[in-house]
């Protein structure tokens, strides 16, 4: 709708208004029909394993360097912040605790699944949407292959399965970075700080941060899948839901990251 | 056989009950009638090849016969059931049935030529990987590609992935095959080879094809009949000696290859 004449903006507006709410309500039901029949397929033979360890290595593994990267630089900034607020009341001795408690329950998982986001969500709507504009897709269902069982099923399993074990992976990482930058540069010592790390840190903590990463895998598959498979309009399509995915993916990571974390403590 | 309480009108009489029966199929996309009304059917056994104007829906007609698209209004019967009523498991099953080769060839890029011909095999049947490789090999001779197994998608030319994509259609050996242009782009030689494993399925084989084609000679060697595809509907079907015969002006323009006044209603 681009530049109505003055006299009907006001129904020009509506006229958008509408239109992207419908468009915002197919999308939700695109997601939540492509989560349901993933489910429904997932538990149905035949079940390919080797297509799911594909997967796994494609996101677990390979996903191993950012995901540390991106831990280590966190965990690092938030010692030399908190370390900087904390200094000018003379807290310095809970810097191990924030650190620890802040990065386990809360930017582990949620900085891990943008950063997978960006760079399995991207890939799977590419992937998903070429199959689409290519007749891929189209080609399987003619062999009597389900689509969202031989494409969708493992790529959603995998990620689901493999973010938490990346997210402990950055925890661990992370509160290094820490350690390193309170010791390193800011003469912190070395076994108060390693113990001021563990004294308020709970299983509990550690648990919630896996099962909102377990969620977030499964947020933004789920979305890159179904963001390919209705792929249209050729390359340029392709394109559009790549760039459709990371940006709903990340949007949702951020929004249930605010409900599970009510939720779960 | 029971028959389901689903199943429409159309129940064995007399005759032979069609293969595959369409009746009264519509189709639009954005507004666009693309098939106003389509009824035909395909008899078992029987070669059928469907011709008409680039952009006239054929494509878009082979798709519904596979359920690939859904009708917005019709039904398309495979051995007496409906593909718009038939459960998930039903539709898989039905689909078990047919063999199909894109206009594009659609072959998997993620894999060779050998991996995209197996695929079917390795999916559906229990067979040997020995098996398996000697039927792919079978497969690709019948199409003349030899030694071209390990060659990766993209590097195919055109008309190499069509005819992969006819050998991966064709080597699960179904009832049912669809074949959407599979001579277009070749060179005249390989071409004929393609008309001729075709005949030769339908000589020796009890399976039931339709091809869409340009080539108004292959069609007149592969056919048993000719249905003509115009503006959504079907215009003529007869057998290829008749198909010559018949004096609608259109088909008479098609045949000899002139132009005709108000073709543009068609890629409008
Ligand atoms: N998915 C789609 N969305 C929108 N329009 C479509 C779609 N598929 C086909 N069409 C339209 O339907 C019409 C018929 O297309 P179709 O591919 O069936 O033509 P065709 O007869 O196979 O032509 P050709 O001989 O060139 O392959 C075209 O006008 C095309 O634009
Ligand atoms: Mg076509």
């Amino acid at each position: 709708m681009s530049a109505p004449a003055s006299r009907r903006r006001p129904i020009a507006a509506l006229e958008w208004l509408g239109e992207r709410s419908t468009h915002a309500f197919e999308e939700i039901g695109r997601f939540f029909t492509m989560l349901y029949l993933t489910l429904y397929w997932a538990v149905r033979p035949p079940f390919d394993l080797r297509q799911w360890v594909r997967q796994m290595v494609r996101v677990g593994v390979d996903s191993i360097p950012v995901v540390g990267l991106t831990a280590m630089f966190t965990g690092m900034v938030m010692a030399l912040q908190t370390y900087r607020g904390f200094e000018r009341f003379h807290a310095e001795s809970f810097v191990a605790s924030v650190v620890s408690l802040s990065l386990t329950r809360e930017l582990a998982p949620v900085l891990a699944a943008l950063m997978i986001a960006g760079r399995i969500g991207s890939s799977l709507a590419a992937e998903l949407g070429t199959m689409r504009v290519t007749e891929q897709i189209d080609a399987l269902q003619a062999m009597a292959v389900e689509p969202v069982q031989y494409l969708v099923v493992p790529r959603v399993a995998a990620t689901t399965l493999m973010l938490p074990p990346l997210v402990a992976l950055a925890d661990g990482i992370g509160i290094a970075g820490g350690f390193g930058v309170a010791v390193g540069l800011m003469d912190a010592n070395p076994v108060v700080y390693w113990e001021k790390t563990f004294q308020f840190l709970d299983l509990n903590d550690v648990f919630s941060g896996l099962i909102k990463a377990a969620v977030f895998g499964l947020i933004l598959s789920v979305t890159g899948c179904s963001k390919g498979f209705h792929t249209t309009g050729g390359a340029e399509g392709v394109g559009r839901s790549t760039t459709a995915a990371v940006v709903m993916a990340s949007l949702v990571i951020l929004l249930s990251d605010f409900f599970l974390t009510k939720i779960l403590f | 056989m029971m028959e389901s309480p689903t199943t429409p009108v159309r129940t064995p009489t007399a005759e032979m009950r069609p293969k595959i029966a369409v009746i009264n199929l519509w189709k639009s996309f954005q507004g666009k009638e693309v098939l106003r009304g389509i009824n035909l059917d395909i008899h078992p056994g029987e070669s059928l090849v469907i011709v008409g104007g680039s952009g006239a829906g054929k494509s878009v007609f082979l798709k519904h016969l596979i359920g690939l698209i859904q009708p917005d209004r019709g039904h398309v019967i495979v051995d007496g059931e409906d593909l718009a009523c038939a459960d998930t498991g039903v539709c898989l099953a039905i689909r078990r049935k047919f063999g199909m080769s894109f206009q594009e060839g659609a072959l998997f890029d993620s894999m060779n030529v050998f991996d995209n011909i197996a695929f079917p095999l390795r999916r559906h049947t229990r067979m040997s990987p020995g098996d398996v490789a000697a039927r792919v090999r079978e497969c690709l001779a019948l199409v003349h590609l030899d030694g071209v197994e390990h060659k990766w998608v993209n590097e195919l030319s055109g008309g190499m992935r069509r005819r992969v994509g006819f050998a991966r259609a064709i080597a699960l050996a179904p009832e049912i095959l669809l074949f959407d242009e599979p001579n277009t782009g070749l060179d005249p030689i390989t071409a004929a080879a393609i008309d001729r494993v075709i005949v030769e399925m339908r000589d020796n084989l009890p399976v039931t094809m339709v091809t869409i084609t340009h080539d108004m000679k292959s069609a007149q060697r592969i056919a048993d009949r000719i249905a003509m595809l115009r503006a959504g509907q079907i215009l003529a079907v007869a057998p290829p000696d008749e198909f010559v015969r018949l004096s609608d002006r259109y088909i008479q323009s098609f045949l000899a290859g002139e132009p005709y006044p108000d073709n543009h209603e068609e890629v409008a």
